[in-house]
């Protein structure tokens, strides 16, 4: 196991360096001279060399590539323009909100979606499983801040049960926090739970088949224990490949979502910094959040070894 | 001996066949019937239009829908039809320009990587290192270094929706090149060009656009969220996401500005995704195995490709 840990670590490694080649080149990429576009076009030509001097644009894009990637590695992504800190501390200011988002829809994502796929594989053909069925194509159809939007709409404009947006840190107690994070966790989760929801029904109509499933039955077990204890147990496999996966674009949803219910979190810090075309910021989220979205998958990998051991024995061979 | 013509009458029930599968395939017939719809709304976008999606009335400001205004009006007194339907065109055609372009480069990418092991190990990483960026975000992150424009936006997309075609195409061709007839092409002495063209190609189109449907699908919905995100199509051109954007501010009041935008955008994506989920079963018939095997994969603890779905 640590063997293939290490394997895979090491695999990683041309991934992230591609990864940190191309977000070096995002600061290239303006049209036009990057200096003029941040001073604005009065600018004095003294200005422009002195922030160009500053920033590195007069040395050779290979030097800069090489001074920007060693700040990189020990862990300094540059300076903020407009907020005159750190980008790592600005990212740090910004990440709780995300994050507390990301959990809650998984949670909500992975309750909704386990409980309709169980409802679907066992009621297979009928009625019930094709609405779950159409809520999951639409779940998965319809973009999340558009789903926020929606619930807006319904939820806090019509209905007033909750906030239109906004957001209370936990400090301010559990039940506000909750209050007014839940539609946008709801918007967030939905996409997740089609998925989710898709997968959890065919692997439990896999399993249904199996054999031991058959002996289970002819055992006279009680349906109920034969659905949960056996059958959800033994397809949860194939459910935890896509609640690993989705996790990560989670993170990148979150960012937009943020945006429809003004949250305070990565995706308004991103969303601000365009707006302010504050680039090392932008440069330095997109390179931590790729970073962790790499680093999650790799994790949800490894944890098959952990959950299945059959993954480890073949492995082995 | 089949006469020509008993050959004929068996190519034609081949055909009434596959024709009477797409009709009785209902998924794929509501996509396409939706995508058919959303085409023809898109090229005849001036006709059907009742008035100038930019011309602004200030006395008719956030008026809800009526006769005259069947979706009602916008913040600065435009028809919201209007501008809907322009948004939908122009939503179109990013997505089918993206998938167009996403499609043929890939294509390129995917055989090249396929046919020479050189290049494919340092193409392979690069497409590897763009498919690792979560898609929506290497796209903002262009479309905001190098401003918001049709022009960006279409680059944008291209470059993040390249790698999941170039990564189909080329897994295909792997499989395609093993096979039996090739080898046999090859003893005959037929020219590489030859087999990739007439023989490689041909056998790689069925992967190929269905893999392209779901990118123009992920391409709408990424350009809406990019205009959603002020990074995408900039005011005062219409653009399904803009119109959300400038709906989201009146949000409290006038529900029109969200709910009619926002059911185009979903009509567009789901006829997409049917069209898509219908044409893997009609061209795939494999795929009832493939899905097993996938699962199977899966549970012997290997890891398989994502496809499409961001």
């Amino acid at each position: 196991m640590l063997k293939y840990t290490i394997q895979r670590l090491f695999s990683l490694i041309p991934i992230l360096l591609v990864v940190a080649v191309i977000v070096f080149l995002l600061a290239h990429m303006t049209p036009g001279d990057p200096v003029t576009v941040l001073l604005g076009d009065e600018a004095s030509e003294e200005a422009k060399a002195e922030l160009r001097h500053e920033l590195g644009f007069d040395l050779p894009v290979y030097t800069q590539f090489v001074n920007w990637f060693t700040g990189v590695v020990t862990g300094d992504l540059g300076m903020s323009f407009f907020l005159k800190k750190p980008v790592t501390e600005v990212f740090a200011d910004y990440l709780g909100p995300t994050i507390s988002l990301a959990i809650y829809a998984q949670i909500i994502a992975i309750v909704i979606s386990l409980f309709l796929g169980v409802i679907a594989a066992k009621k297979r053909g009928t009625f019930t499983d094709q609405t779950v069925m159409g809520f999951s194509l639409l779940g998965i159809s319809v973009p999340s801040f558009l789903v926020g939007l929606f619930l807006i709409l319904l939820f806090a404009v019509q209905l007033q049960w909750f906030p239109v947006a906004g957001y209370r840190p936990l400090s301010e107690g559990l039940w506000e926090h909750l209050r007014y994070l839940t539609l946008p966790a709801i918007a967030l989760g939905m996409m997740q739970a089609g998925l989710i929801t898709r997968m959890t029904r065919s692997s439990m109509l896999d399993v249904m088949k199996s054999n031991y499933i058959k002996t289970a039955k002819s055992k006279g077990l009680h349906q109920n224990r034969i659905t949960y204890k056996h059958a959800l147990r033994n397809s949860f496999i194939p459910i935890l490949t896509v609640i690993g996966e989705s996790f990560g674009t989670l993170i990148t949803g979150a960012a937009v979502v943020e945006t429809v219910f003004n949250i305070p979190g990565i995706g308004q810090l991103i969303v601000n910094s365009i707006e302010r075309r504050d680039f090392t910021v932008i440069q330095g989220t997109v390179l931590l959040i790729t970073v962790t979205y790499v680093l999650l998958n790799l994790t949800v990998d490894l944890l098959y070894g952990v959950v299945d051991p059959r993954v480890r024995l073949n492995r082995k061979k | 001996m089949k006469s020509e013509a008993e050959v004929k009458t068996n190519y034609r029930v081949k055909k009434q066949k596959s024709i009477a599968r797409i009709f009785s395939n209902h998924m794929l017939l509501t996509g396409l019937v939706i995508i058919v719809i959303m085409a023809i709304i898109s090229v005849l976008a001036p006709f059907i239009a009742p008035y100038d999606p930019y011309a602004i009335d200030p006395l008719n400001r956030l008026k809800p829908p009526s006769v005259e205004h069947f979706f009602g009006t916008d913040d600065f007194g435009r028809d919201l039809f209007s501008r809907v339907i322009y948004g939908t065109r122009i939503s179109f055609f990013i997505g089918a320009v993206v998938a167009i372009l996403a499609g043929v480069i890939g294509l390129i990418v995917g055989l090249i990587s396929a046919y020479y092991s050189i290049l494919d190990h340092i193409l392979m990483r690069i497409v590897d290192g763009i498919y690792a960026f979560p898609s929506i975000l290497l796209a903002l992150a262009i479309v905001a270094v190098r401003g918001p424009d049709v022009v960006n936006v279409l680059i944008a997309l291209v470059i993040v929706y390249i790698p999941s075609i170039a990564r189909v195409v080329r897994s295909a061709a792997l499989v395609v090149k093993e096979q039996t007839f090739v080898e046999a092409l090859n003893a005959q002495g037929a020219s590489k060009w030859r087999v990739l063209v007439i023989h490689t190609i041909p056998n790689l189109l069925s992967p190929l656009i269905i893999q392209v449907t779901f990118v123009f699908a992920v391409a709408i919905i990424t350009e809406a969220a990019l205009s959603f995100l002020g990074a995408g199509i900039p005011a005062p051109s219409p653009s399904l996401g803009n119109i959300l954007f400038d709906g989201k501010n009146v949000i409290y009041h006038s529900w029109w500005m969200t709910v009619f935008p926002g059911s185009f955008i979903i009509l567009l994506v789901l006829g997409l995704n049917l069209a898509g989920d219908g044409l893997r079963d009609l061209l795939d018939p494999k795929i009832v195995n493939a899905k097993r095997k996938k699962s199977r994969l899966i549970k012997t603890g290997k890891k398989v490709g994502r496809h499409g779905q961001q």
